[in-house]
């Protein structure tokens, strides 16, 4: 089902004019309202008026999380404060957050979008939601919410966390549809085994998972675990929060709400754009945001984009499920994670940076996040109490710099591989990439 | 008459203590004592040799955690009780032992008990006129 077919079935050729028009009204109100971006406009010598189609919004400067980070916290946004009704925020690379800004308007947009998503899962007034992403700064909770009030469905707000009593509520309150990051839906279905409820019997019958990558094999067995249908979302907070992209009942490719937000892939090393069908960077310019417009926005995120039609009748570009990142982001339960984030931590903790090596793993279908830390000759100590209290403390403060939970583990010297002199990082033993 | 162990950091993993020594008796070095204590993920060897200096040297050139740690070596008569009145004494004195173990050395006659204490000047000072007999380095090394 559709919730807005004029604008998720309209012609190609209807499509692009309305794009355009959005494109301009976008890129004059960042010109005039965001130093920044009139800056980085003046320097590659275009104006807003130099804009005549659609296909030149290849001259116009990105934009990266660098430079979000430069703006930190308000400095690209894009409307009066006092028009600001809503503020989320990721975390950036460095310990600084990414934060981003939400007019009336804007969240009636992501409400839209969001709508639009549960409708073409076949979700509807109907319809139960369980929302199990966190509410809070994380877009996941808030946004998945507006949206299913729109739609008109009874909302079930459990937010992340407490399995038991989500298992309570999806059960007694008749839940149909369940909104959670993948690895949190398996843990869900790991826990029913061990209480012994059925989840077959239950009337849950569309899953909407994201946040995090996921792969084929995995909704397969969530979709076997659950016996239910499993459909991928994609967003960033950036852009907007969950709702950028998702599956429809074909479950092949994931349509972007590209009268919202205009796709793109690139080479992420030449930067040149990218013919349909060709996998590179995902590249996102918002068309209707107020508050906080982003053009050319680098996601750092691998896929493709397919134009041809889809047998649902929805004429907007698909794109692949996620295949990948150019940079060393980590998705742990939902949270972005930045090696480099570490880094500022043991940093912090003493006089040289110690080796260290993030192991991510799936243990009983929970992301795990190990930190192994090479032992120095100064961190060292003949005392296990003063290594575990080493150990304990780097322990506390990467959490609280993370805000998830994660284990240290001190290892020997050199025991962390390295490829031409550098540290081999991050192992992900997840697969999330595949298939 | 505080003496040198030498402190490894070693990861739980098969083979781990046979490489050390491995390393010490190559270079030809003797280990008079050693005790381990262990975590789930870590152990920390701790030795006695006759050259603290050179143990410490081969092992760090091979790539291990390797410090040298202040330790006391005590005498004490190889019969019943004979720790007990040690361990008295250090505690009417305030010593407080981080951790301990011992040995028995050639003659048979004594045992030898390495204390790791948390103030070791002290623990030296205090005990240089008591019933407690330290061992120096020379002595122990080559005990």
């Amino acid at each position: 089902m559709m919730w807005s077919p004029e604008y998720e079935s309209m012609s190609g050729e209807r499509r692009r004019e309305l794009q355009f028009k959005r494109l301009k009204a976008t890129v004059e109100r960042v010109y005039n309202k965001v130093g920044f971006y009139r800056a980085k406009m003046e320097k590659a010598g275009i104006t807003p008026a130099d804009l005549r189609s659609l296909d030149d919004l290849k001259y116009l400067p990105f934009t990266t999380k660098e430079d979000l980070r430069l703006n930190y916290p308000f400095g690209l946004f894009a409307a009066e404060l006092d028009e600001v009704v809503r503020i989320h925020a990721s975390s950036g690379t460095t310990g600084k957050m990414t934060v981003v800004g939400y007019t009336k308007n804007d969240l009636g947009v992501w409400s839209e979008v969001m709508a639009r998503s549960i409708a073409s899962t076949g979700g509807g007034r109907h319809d139960r939601i369980q929302i199990a992403y966190g509410y809070g700064l994380f877009t996941g909770g808030l946004g998945a919410h507006y949206g299913a009030e729109l739609v008109g469905a009874m909302v079930v707000p459990t937010s992340g966390g407490n399995t038991k009593r989500q298992l309570q509520v999806m059960r007694d309150f008749g839940v149909t549809v369940l909104a959670c990051t993948p690895s949190y839906a398996l843990y869900m279905a790991e826990t029913a085994q061990e209480q012994g409820l059925d989840l077959h019997a239950l009337p849950l019958r569309v899953g909407i998972f994201g946040a995090e990558p996921w792969s084929e094999p995995m909704r397969q067995r969530i979709e076997a675990e659950f016996g239910i249908k499993a459909y991928d979302i994609y967003g960033l907070s950036e852009i907007i929060g969950p709702g950028v992209a998702i599956e429809c009942v074909e479950q092949n490719g994931l349509h972007i709400a590209e009268d919202h937000f205009l796709p793109e892939v690139i080479d992420p090393v030449t930067e040149q754009p990218l013919a349909d069908g060709e996998k590179g960077e995902l590249v996102f310019t918002t068309l209707t945001k107020e508050a906080f417009p982003l053009i050319r926005y680098r996601t750092k995120d691998l896929s493709i984009l397919y134009p041809e039609a889809c047998a649902c009748g929805r004429t907007t570009k698909r794109m692949h499920r996620i295949l990948g990142r150019t940079d060393d982001m980590l998705i742990i339960r939902g949270v972005n994670i930045f090696p480099s984030q570490i880094e500022s931590v043991l940093l912090e903790n003493g006089d040289t940076t110690p080796h260290y090596q993030l192991v991510v793993d799936r243990k009983g279908n929970l992301d795990d996040l190990e930190v192994r830390i090479e032992v120095s000759e100064e961190m060292f100590a003949s005392e296990i109490r003063k290594l575990e209290e080493l150990g304990a403390s780097i322990r506390r403060k990467i959490e609280s710099a993370l805000g998830i939970n994660v284990r240290v583990k001190l290892v020997e010297p050199k025991s962390i591989p390295r490829s031409e002199g550098k540290a081999v990082r991050v192992i992900d033993r997840r697969n999330l990439y595949n298939g | 008459m505080k003496v040198k162990q030498i402190s490894v950091f070693l990861e739980n993993k098969s083979g781990r203590l046979a490489q050390v020594t491995k390393i010490l008796g190559a270079n030809r070095i003797n280990i008079r004592a050693l005790a381990i204590a262990d975590t789930a993920d870590y152990g920390i060897l701790r030795l006695i040799v006759n050259d603290p200096a050179k143990a410490r040297a081969v092992l760090r050139a091979e790539g291990l955690t390797v410090r040298e740690t202040e330790v006391i070596a005590v005498e004490v008569p190889d019969q019943p009780g004979g720790l007990g009145r040690v361990l008295q004494e250090l505690d009417d004195k305030g010593i407080n032992i981080e951790y301990m173990y011992a040995f028995v050395g050639k003659t048979a006659e004594n045992a030898i008990v390495i204390f790791r204490v948390e103030e070791t000047d002290r623990a030296v000072e205090l005990l240089k006129n008591s019933q407690v007999k330290l061992l120096p380095e020379s002595e122990l090394y080559h005990y």
